[in-house]
């Protein structure tokens, strides 16, 4: 078979990429498989002790790449992303680590924890403000 | 004959179980969206509906990458919860009805779903806290339920239309099913909200409006984009709005919005809670 009729081995790009965004597709299905693998593992109480009791021997348990163990042992959750990790299993480890949604946003957006709940909150303000303005100005 | 008696949609963000365990519903940060829910109650104590079909999404509990369903209905006796990952307390288990899950089934491909059949299947918070909402502090369901597992995992993802399709052909399973129960409808989830990458905590007010304003008398006008579309209005988790589009086609052909409340942000996400009337052909 011609490998050339396979080429997923770089993230699908699509002409309107949006910024900041992965799109969990093919690509990094098959990248980040071992580190997903992983993630799901900690649904057991029993693998998330493991975890903590030795990393390294649990990240090489289940064939993270080199990539892969170096952005989970450096908490870098982009890094995770870009090695093919998905949210939905990331999130299990965010949780080992003691880290919510908030926490893990300001991380993957360089900003303090109070920064990005502050975005966020302001976010919230800013809709409302549209609303009232448009009561008062119908 | 069975009836439709109307359509629950809700958030299900995982913090929203967390204010509930912790008594912080009145709080000034959660009180917002915790109002939107008494109306959702009363409507459900009147009407008391004895089946739930539920559109929402796993969010890896039931299932990994290794086998990753497009469209999933169960067809189990019950549906427990279990550790998500976090230790959390496990939600009740729901009763199901295992033989409208199979009609509802063999309807589905019959009319061309190619459905995956599960006889085994954990639900997660996605499905829970819609429940728990609803019925705050029971012992027990007072409720089965159908559940339908929509990808939005592992792109590619089945498009709106696409689903908005399937929850039209499970409207006519429900049609065709010989028993009298009253069924109550439900699609959890968003609305837009990205909790991954650079654009973490991007939320958009506007498509969300525009997706509320739509889904009960134009729900094909939210089918008109993408799936890359919507990811970029919505966020990656905003795309959770598949299972609102579902659930609004298995309401049947028209709709009214009779409840509606929608606040930003709880977490980090843009939340709505709105309950529909099926209309009468």
């Amino acid at each position: 078979m011609n490998a050339t009729l396979h080429p997923i081995s770089q993230p699908i790009t699509h002409p309107d990429d949006i910024p900041g965004t992965t799109i969990f597709g093919p690509a990094q299905a098959m990248r980040g498989y071992a580190l997903n693998a992983m993630c799901y593992s900690f649904n057991n109480a029993a693998n998330r002790e493991a975890f903590r009791a030795d990393e390294a021997a649990y990240c090489a348990r289940f064939g993270l790449s080199d990539e892969q163990r170096d952005a989970v042992a450096r908490r870098d959750v982009l890094g995770m992303i870009a090695a093919g990790g998905n949210i939905y299993y990331l999130a299990k480890l965010a949780g080992i680590f003691g880290l919510n949604v908030q926490d893990v946003g300001a991380l993957q957006t360089g900003t303090s924890v109070d920064g990005f709940r502050q975005m966020l909150l302001d976010q919230g303000s800013a809709y409302r403000n549209t609303v009232e303005g448009e009561k008062v100005h119908g | 004959m069975a009836e439709i008696i109307g359509g629950y949609f809700t958030s299900h963000v995982p913090a929203i179980g967390g204010a509930m365990h912790r008594g912080a519903q009145q709080d000034p940060y959660w009180q917002p969206f915790f109002d939107g829910l008494p109306p959702v109650r009363e409507l459900l104590a009147r009407k008391k509906p004895d089946v739930a079909v539920v559109f929402s999404n796993d969010h890896g509990l039931n299932f990994f990458l290794d086998t990753m369903p497009t469209f999933a209905v169960g067809a189990a006796p019950s549906y427990a919860n279990a550790d998500e990952g976090w230790g959390l307390p496990l939600y009740k288990t729901f009763p199901g009805h295992p033989a409208l899950s199979w009609h509802i089934i063999e309807a589905l491909v019959e009319d061309e779903f190619d459905v995956t059949m599960c006889q085994k299947m954990l639900v997660d918070h996605a499905l829970s806290i819609p429940f728990e909402l609803a019925w705050p502090g029971v012992e027990a369901w007072p409720i089965r339920i159908v559940p339908i597992g929509i990808n939005t995992v592992q792109h590619p993802l089945p498009s709106a239309r696409r689903t908005l399709a399937l929850g039209r052909a499970v409207n006519r399973a429900i049609a065709s099913w010989a028993g009298d129960e009253k069924v109550l409808i439900v699609g959890t989830g968003g609305l837009s909200h990205q909790l991954d990458g650079a654009r973490a905590g991007f939320m958009n007010p506007s498509y969300d409006q525009f997706c509320l304003d739509h889904l009960a008398a134009d729900p094909d006008a939210l089918t008109r984009d993408s799936i890359h579309d919507i990811v970029r209005q919505a966020g990656t988790q905003g795309v959770e709005i598949l299972n609102w589009i579902a659930a609004r086609g298995a309401l049947g052909e028209a709709a009214q919005e009779v409840h509606r409340n929608y606040h930003l942000p709880i977490s980090n996400t843009a939340a709505a809670t709105v309950w529909l009337e099926p209309e009468p052909a």
